[in-house]
């Protein structure tokens, strides 16, 4: 599929070199890292839709995880000269080249859900989600749940050194601060893994009296949620009222297991990034409005009372 | 039968003094560490946990063994898990039956290894390279399978093989042992085991004596490829969902370690079945101890690799002459000791 994929948007970039493609008004490029997880899939989905919706022309390229993929992507753009190139870079470093290129051509590239290390008169903005922040709004949510009441904390890591996991942390302990009935009594790596989050979850409850000493279960992503939910259940607990259950990213599986009440909380990641840039878009087509350097996007908290079964059918067709 | 029963108690005890060594050690820095108790219906306790989540290693361990002792190796088990983990829950969810779906997911399993095979007893490609093939192209081959996304499932019976239990022991505990006892038997009591060596320590020879070298090879080689599609099955039941991205990931490293700390040499021949199962627990043993222990996660691979760098270290030629020398000097001094009282 991914061949196929690859082959579809060389036939697009082609198409585009010889055919006109004044038909929109708006023509936009936008250059994807791949489709690594399924979080991707949806923003690359999201993204198509958001641009159809506005009438916008979008010129798709799959990089494969490659950055020079990227690169050549990004040049054929700015050969073609499209209005805007969206750039979902998948490393930080060696883009200043090109970016210079486009800058030159009067393109304005904007940058989504990661950043890259170059001076930042090369972009016009970058679009984001704050991952302290989402890792904040979860501890808050759990620290206003609880209310007062002693809470002993058990926490899955993602993979030690990654950004998420490092800044999720940060954020959830800064929550936690100040709140002295709230306590992290164990925290370890799951990985981002379904089966690293049982497998963790495991010994949490073996090592915490079968699970009676632990209140509630922060997981850095859904899907290690996930996979501790069938731990807790396998050790005779019920997920969600004997530990409350709070995760972040919010992808279709933890509105399931919310609906079925094992989950209670969930902090979406939107793959919705593209509709803030494409509104930055329009704002600096019109009068040159130039938009902020960032464009943080909404963490927004989900939980039982938002009606989980409606949101899961609503994200299933994402390709998650 | 004593002497054979001696014997191999001798062939395993570096391996049984290093997994108690290792669990004494846990069963410190985590007092609850040998408690068991029936709940559910079945045992529960850290011990019967390193015997379940050990399962995968321990599958894998078992073909790893047999293409090793051949003086092969099969890079690719990690890869062909998630392949039959994908296969197992795109065949489950468009409706075919329990029976079918393992039918065709074993089958997967064992294609992949006779492509191995062919690659190595046929075209003569070094087993690293050939295997290393599948270990790269089969993470895509699974993705194409589950289209990139988590493919969960809610089949009862294929769920039951991850997280049943049966006899008060969780199913996947079952599954291995029943599977490596066949397995043990068939090399052991028959002339296979004997004719693998025979191609693992050399070839030719083995060859111009009559062995029927490239099938025995290739059936090595879908062995391994039948026991990684038994752990792919087992490790996407157990999380309701077949993850292409991660099943399997890395696990091909850990089934090569359980061999070599199971004391079969890399360059092939004399091989041990029932202490790389041993290797395959004391893994997981480490993996299960350090989880429990409650250091921050940035020390589990230091930990894991110092301990394993130890057990490794008091296998090596020179240690273990070091102690029979020992041994002899003690044996030797004895008597003279008796003379001079």
């Amino acid at each position: 599929m991914k061949f196929a994929k690859a082959l579809a948007s060389a036939t697009i970039l082609a198409a585009c070199t010889f055919g006109s493609a004044s038909a929109a008004d708006l023509v936009v490029g936008f250059s994807q890292i791949g489709s690594e997880s399924g979080w991707r899939a949806a923003e690359t989905t999201l993204t198509k839709q958001q641009a159809q919706e506005r009438g916008i022309d979008l010129k798709f390229a799959d990089a494969q995880q490659k950055q020079e993929n990227q690169i050549k992507a990004l040049r054929s753009f700015i050969a073609q000269g499209v209005n805007a190139i969206l750039l979902a870079p998948v490393v930080a470093t060696g883009w200043d080249e090109v970016l210079q290129e486009a800058k030159d051509a009067e393109i304005p590239v904007i940058l989504l859900d990661r950043t890259v290390d170059a001076s930042d008169d090369l972009y016009m903005t970058a679009v984001t989600s704050d991952l302290v922040h989402e890792g904040n709004v979860a501890g808050k949510w759990l620290a206003d749940t609880v209310a007062g009441k002693p809470c002993n904390i058990v926490e899955l890591q993602g993979t030690t050194g990654s950004s998420p996991a490092i800044d999720r942390k940060k954020g959830f302990e800064q929550a936690l601060s100040g709140h002295d009935n709230l306590k992290i009594v164990r925290s370890q790596t799951g990985d981002f893994t379904r089966t690293k989050g049982k497998e963790v979850m495991e010994s949490f409850l073996k090592a915490e009296d079968g699970g009676k000493n632990i209140c509630a279960l922060y997981a850095h992503n859904d899907d290690m949620a996930v996979g501790a939910i069938q731990a807790i259940k396998e050790a005779g607990l019920k997920p969600g009222s004997d530990i409350l259950v709070v995760s972040i990213d919010a992808v279709p599986d933890i509105f399931q297991a919310m609906a079925a009440g094992e989950a209670n909380a969930t902090v979406e990641l939107t793959p919705n990034m593209a509709g803030p840039a494409f509104d930055a878009l329009a704002a600096f087509q019109k009068d040159g409005t130039k938009p902020p350097k960032w464009i943080q996007t909404e963490s927004k908290l989900y939980t039982q009372a938002d009606d989980p079964m409606k949101i899961y059918e609503a994200k299933k067709g994402l390709g998650y | 039968m004593t002497a054979t029963l001696k014997g191999y108690a001798l062939r395993l005890l570096p391996q049984i003094i290093a997994l108690a060594a290792i669990l004494l050690m846990v069963s410190f820095v985590f007092p609850g560490f040998f408690r068991l108790e029936i709940q559910n219906g079945r045992l529960y306790g850290s011990l019967i946990d390193i015997l379940n989540r050990g399962a995968p290693v321990v599958l894998l361990a078992i073909g790893m063994t047999v293409v090793i002792a051949t003086k092969g190796i099969d890079l690719s088990v990690g890869a062909v898990m998630a392949i039959c983990g994908a296969v197992a829950a795109s065949s489950i969810t468009s409706g075919h039956s329990l029976a079918m779906t393992l039918v065709i997911t074993l089958g997967t399993g064992i294609l992949c290894g006779l492509w191995n095979g062919v690659l190595v007893a046929i075209l003569d490609i070094q087993p690293i390279i050939a295997t290393l093939v599948l270990m790269v192209a089969g993470r895509g081959i699974a993705q194409l399978v589950t289209e990139g996304a988590i493919l969960t499932f809610n089949d009862q019976g294929l769920i039951f093989l991850g997280s049943g239990s049966f006899a008060w022991l969780p199913l996947p505990v079952i599954i291995w042992l029943v599977f490596g006892i066949l397995v043990a038997l068939i090399v052991r009591k028959t002339a296979l085991g004997m004719l693998i060596e025979a191609i693992g320590i050399n070839r030719q020879a083995s060859t111009l004596s009559g062995v029927l070298t490239p099938v025995l090879l290739i059936a090595a080689y879908m062995l391994s490829g039948l026991c990684a599609a038994i752990a792919g099955i087992i490790a996407a039941a157990d999380i309701k969902g077949a993850d292409a991205n991660n099943a399997g990931l890395w696990l091909e490293l850990d089934a090569i370690l359980a061999v070599v700390i199971g004391g079969t040499s890399l360059l092939g021949g004399r091989f041990s079945i029932a202490a790389s199962v041993l290797g395959a627990i004391i893994i997981q043993s480490i993996n299960t101890g350090i989880l429990l222990s409650g250091f921050p996660p940035e020390f589990n691979l230091i930990i894991k690799a110092a301990i394993i760098v130890f057990i490794l270290v008091l296998q090596s030629p020179p240690v273990r002459n070091a102690f029979t020398f020992l041994a002899l000097l003690r044996a030797s001094r004895k008597p003279t000791e008796r003379q001079a009282r």
